[in-house]
């Protein structure tokens, strides 16, 4: 029975969100720190370099780490204010059981009797419908350790294929286009590279606020000579002092790219050498970009033809470039056709695999490259291996020491899951590090599905507002309080470090897992004692696979400040053991990878990247009569996610503190809304009510909302469950929706707090 | 130890992405903890996302300084304009209605005037301030005249500022476009607030060669 337990109201009085503050000894300007710990940011994928202020167990502060290469330093808000996480009055201190006689509906409960209860449970469940009735749900934002043991706790302890995580909302369809077109998954170069690039093309990417780190390196690139690019509906900080400025109408940027191309191809801007010797695909992708001659391209878009010919032309004879994208152009139904069409435009140049010319995607949470990597994926195993692969099976089934048939199949995207549990045929589900009660789209779906499971755990540091269902709250760990390794943007692999330990009850998240795993009676290949160990086991069950990891050690990450894997222990040429110093730039010229065996840079086994026809389709549910305005969503620079730490922490919360409506002045004044004012926006699934904020640096005909909030603040209430076909990724960044003025302010005005 | 001679603090709006980093890095500063001195605004959001970060100019003849009745603002031998002193402000706020930068604030509860004082406690000992070193777009940056000039060839660091007949000369510099630099080293302040702003205030290349202040969404109908 997973409703929740009592009013949210009361929930909240309890368990927050509340706003943390600097007190105390964080005030203090006497109190010396007892020591500094290197370690990274907890939140997005830039995982910048920091160090914590540590005194008497608690994070009292923050040094800058300026010997770190990737930020030399520099951080955004969320990093500067990170350390106000810890020692929180809403911090699960005790495992809870859900309670409706309790007044907050949940009362504690000794550590070891929630574990037993939540075993009893998934036991009984499993046992009356079987294994594949418990589903399990990670996240990026875990170190890969933890993605790994979760992968194999599910397949090899619960035995269920039912595993999926919050990358399905932020790397799939990057993830999907790169191993379509190189046949490996990741950014190609390091970020220093975008520095002396002539063009640097950003495709829906609002760096300022998603990525700020990577600010400065298109500032220094544009210092030595670049011309700066941005395809996005708003103008966004970074679009402001572009060189070139396409404001791209939401849901259409693979006919963009088509008519980009077919330019290129027209005017012969294209590295004729290149395509034949190292691509093969190419003509039918010419065929259909002869499809998009300029001006259907520009009515298409809505981006005007001369900037369409612009962009052409500068793209197309640069010397060297960088192209990097992120949601804007893969949070669609069509994000996979969108991630393909970029990289045409780098293949058809040719320029990738040197210094100074690259592509790369950028991703979002901190583990987002990790976690995507090592098997909590429903379709994959470690090293990028493919679970329905016999070969790939038999290799990890062996690391495990389980039988391969044992090992279950693939299993269904995060979205898929969640209506397999409205069919009935998903009974439990244990979560981790994902809010999708907030966070996915359409969520009053979301939480009718919530509310169907006969059984729900929740392992989690604050209470999120998906765990509010839950029957068994595990009390987990922050990120400061364990060690273990993540992938950031670049794909360099970098060391987190402890700072404190878990108060209270609260736990190591592997070690529930393994508790877990011992009271279900299953504690083989569950008995690791530290992260270290968890991660010896993953370098051996990932090595042979594309995401090589077996040459990377924690010393010598810390010794090079981060490894670029792949990282082998052994030569893939010869076999024999090396000290492999990782892969900062993919695809050189001559490389030697061990799926090409030498045949070619790329990794197919003809060594030929691929290019893709990167088809456009209009947006599912797109604008249309009755709803005839673009909703666009995405996040602000001091919110992160769906909140559940940086809605906690105070001066992130003053920063920003609720979602507003943004809107043109044009639109504004149709509707008869001014600044501020409560508005209505509308959607078949739902509407919400948020002040308007009117600004003409949005397309008139596009409304733009921040994701970062809960319940009746939240625009995924208004978000359609339209996903790409292949990446399954769901389509955040585009539906058709209505605006008018609130005749009234909305009930919550009164008795919420901002942040809640 | 006094600061280093040879390290200066350069401010290029140009870069800023508004993000407040520098805001909230601010307050962790030890001469100030929990109260941020840096202004940081939108020129006019409404109309552009364009921001300006405001750190004290460190004056060579600070007008703060010039008319305290109660000589309570102090510039250090290298140069650092000093928030009040204690034992001597009377919270009159003469300082904050002159200084040309709108950089004093009077803090009420506590009768004194506060402001930046460049990390006094860290740029003193020739680690950089707070904000230049968290700041991800470095529109702060801390560092000596040869790194400027060796990164940032596209702008000059200009530290002479024209209010009326007022010429100030400050120890931070501002990034100015090279060629504006070239023909007038020093910020008209008043001729440039005099001016009539474009329609739009954002500088937008929609058309390469084009006019600055094209409206990017003129054909975009509602």
């Amino acid at each position: 029975m997973a409703a929740i337990p009592v009013d949210d109201l009361k929930i909240t009085e309890r368990f927050g969100p509340h706003r943390s503050a600097m007190t105390g000894v964080r005030l203090s300007t006497s109190v010396e720190p007892e020591r500094l710990v290197k370690t990274h940011c907890c939140f997005c994928g830039q995982q910048c370099g920091i160090q914590l202020k540590v005194r008497d167990n608690e994070v009292i502060g923050f040094e800058p780490w300026e010997e770190f290469p990737f930020n030399r330093g520099m951080l955004c808000p969320k990093g500067v204010k990170r350390y106000l996480q810890g020692s929180h009055p809403d911090r699960l201190l005790t495992a809870l059981r859900r309670d409706p006689t309790s007044p907050h509906g949940f009362a504690p409960m000794p550590y070891a009797d929630a574990i037993a209860r939540t075993a009893a449970e998934i036991s009984r469940i499993q046992q009356t419908h079987g294994p594949q009735s418990v589903a399990l749900l990670g996240g990026a934002s875990l170190t890969t350790e933890k993605t790994y043991l979760l992968g194999k706790f599910a397949r090899v302890c619960l035995k269920t294929p039912y595993i999926d995580y919050n990358g399905r909302l932020c790397m799939v369809s990057a993830g999907a286009a790169n191993k379509k077109a190189f046949g490996i998954d990741r950014t190609t170069n390091p970020w220093s590279d975008m520095v002396g690039t002539e063009v640097i093309w950003v495709a829906g990417s609002n760096v300022a606020e998603c990525s700020p780190i990577t600010t400065n390196y298109l500032w220094q690139a544009r210092e030595q000579g670049a011309k700066i690019i941005v395809q996005d509906p708003r103008i966004t900080p970074v679009a402001r002092t572009c060189d070139l400025y396409l404001p791209v109408k939401p849901g259409r940027d693979a006919a963009l790219f088509a008519g980009v191309l077919n330019l290129m191809i027209e005017h012969g801007w294209i590295d004729r050498e290149f395509i034949e010797t190292y691509t093969v695909g190419f003509d039918v992708v010419a065929r259909y970009c002869a499809e998009w001659p300029p001006a259907r391209t520009a009515e298409v878009s809505g981006v005007p033809e001369r900037s369409i010919r612009q962009a052409a032309e500068w793209w197309g004879t640069a010397k060297s470039s960088f192209l990097f994208h992120a949601r804007g152009i893969e949070h669609h139904s069509n994000g996979v056709q969108n991630a393909l069409g970029t990289i045409n435009l780098v293949l058809a140049t040719g320029r990738i695999g040197k210094p100074k010319s690259g592509y790369g995607t950028i991703v979002g949470q901190a583990n987002g490259q990790g976690g995507r990597e090592h098997g909590q994926k429903c379709d994959q195993l470690p090293g990028w291996r493919d679970i329905s692969n016999p070969e790939h099976r038999r290799y990890v089934a062996g690391v495990w020491g389980i039988d391969e048939s044992d090992l279950p199949g693939p299993g269904v995207d995060a979205y898929e899951l969640f209506r397999k549990i409205d069919r009935g045929e998903v009974k439990a589900l244990l979560s981790i590090c994902f809010n999708p009660k907030v966070s996915l789209p359409d969520n009053a779906f979301v939480t009718r599905c919530l509310e169907r499971l006969e059984f729900y755990a929740a392992i989690d540091f604050f209470l999120n507002d998906t765990a509010r269902h839950a029957d068994i709250v595990l009390p987990g760990s922050l990120h400061e309080e364990d060690e273990g390794t993540v992938t950031q943007v670049e794909c360099r692999v970098i060391k987190i470090n402890k700072a404190v330990e878990c108060p209270g009850e609260a736990r190591q998240d592997w070690r529930i897992i393994q508790d877990l795993a011992h009271a279900l009676g299953r504690p083989r290949g569950f008995t690791f004692n530290s992260p270290r160990e968890i991660f010896d086991e993953l370098r051996v069950a990932s090595k042979g696979g594309v995401a090589d990891y077996s040459g990377i050690t924690y010393e010598k990450i810390e010794r090079q400040m981060g490894i670029f894997w792949p990282c082998y222990s052994e030569d893939p040429k010869t076999g024999a053991p090396v000290d492999h110093p990782g892969t900062p730039r993919l695809f050189e010229r001559g490389s030697y990878n061990p799926i090409a065996k030498g045949k070619g840079p790329f990794y197919f086994e003809d060594g030929k990247a691929r290019f893709n026809v990167a088809e456009y389709r209009p947006p599912v549910d797109d604008a249309n009569a009755e709803y005839p305005l673009f909703l666009t969503t995405g996040r602000v620079v001091s919110q992160f996610l769906s909140g559940t730490q940086t809605r906690r922490i105070g001066p992130l919360v003053n920063q920003y503190p609720e979602p507003r409506i943004e809107m043109h002045p044009r639109l504004a004044a149709k509707f008869g809304i001014q600044d501020g004012e409560w508005t209505v926006a509308e959607t078949p699934r739902g509407a919400i009510t948020l002040r308007a904020m009117v600004v003409t640096t949005i397309r008139p005909d596009t409304i733009f909302i921040p994701y970062h909030w809960p319940g009746e603040k939240s625009p995924n209430r208004l978000t359609v469950a339209a996903q790409d076909p292949i990446s399954k990724i769901p389509q955040y960044k585009v539906c058709g929706c209505r605006i008018r003025r609130a005749s009234a302010p909305p009930a919550y005005a009164t008795i919420l707090e901002p942040q809640q | 130890m006094p600061k280093p001679e040879y390290l200066h603090f350069f401010i290029d709006p140009n870069r800023c992405i508004g993000c407040q980093a520098c805001v909230q890095a601010c307050t962790e500063c030890d001469t100030h903890r929990g109260e941020s001195m840096i202004h940081l605004e939108f020129v006019e959001r409404a109309r552009s996302t364009q921001t300006v970060p405001v750190v004290c100019m460190h004056c060579e003849q600070p007008t703060c300084a010039e008319v305290c009745p109660a000589d309570a603002i102090k510039r250090t031998g290298d140069g650092i304009v000093q928030s009040a002193r204690k034992s001597r402000c009377i919270a009159c706020g003469n300082c904050v209605i002159a200084c040309p930068f709108g950089v004093p604030e009077l803090y009420d509860d506590r009768q004194i005037m506060m402001k930046c004082d460049m990390c006094y406690d860290r740029s003193s000992v020739g680690k950089k301030p707070m904000c230049a070193t968290v700041c991800p777009s470095q529109a702060l940056f801390f560092g000596t005249r040869e790194q400027i000039e060796q990164l940032r060839p596209l702008s000059t660091p200009v530290n002479r500022f024209q209010f009326g007949a007022q010429v100030v000369s400050t120890r931070v510099f501002m990034m100015v476009p090279a060629a504006l630099a070239s023909h007038e080293p020093r910020v008209d302040v008043t001729a440039a607030m005099a001016e009539q702003p474009h329609e739009r205030s954002l500088v937008l290349r929609t058309v390469p060669g084009g006019p600055v202040d094209h409206d990017p969404f003129a054909g975009v109908t509602v």
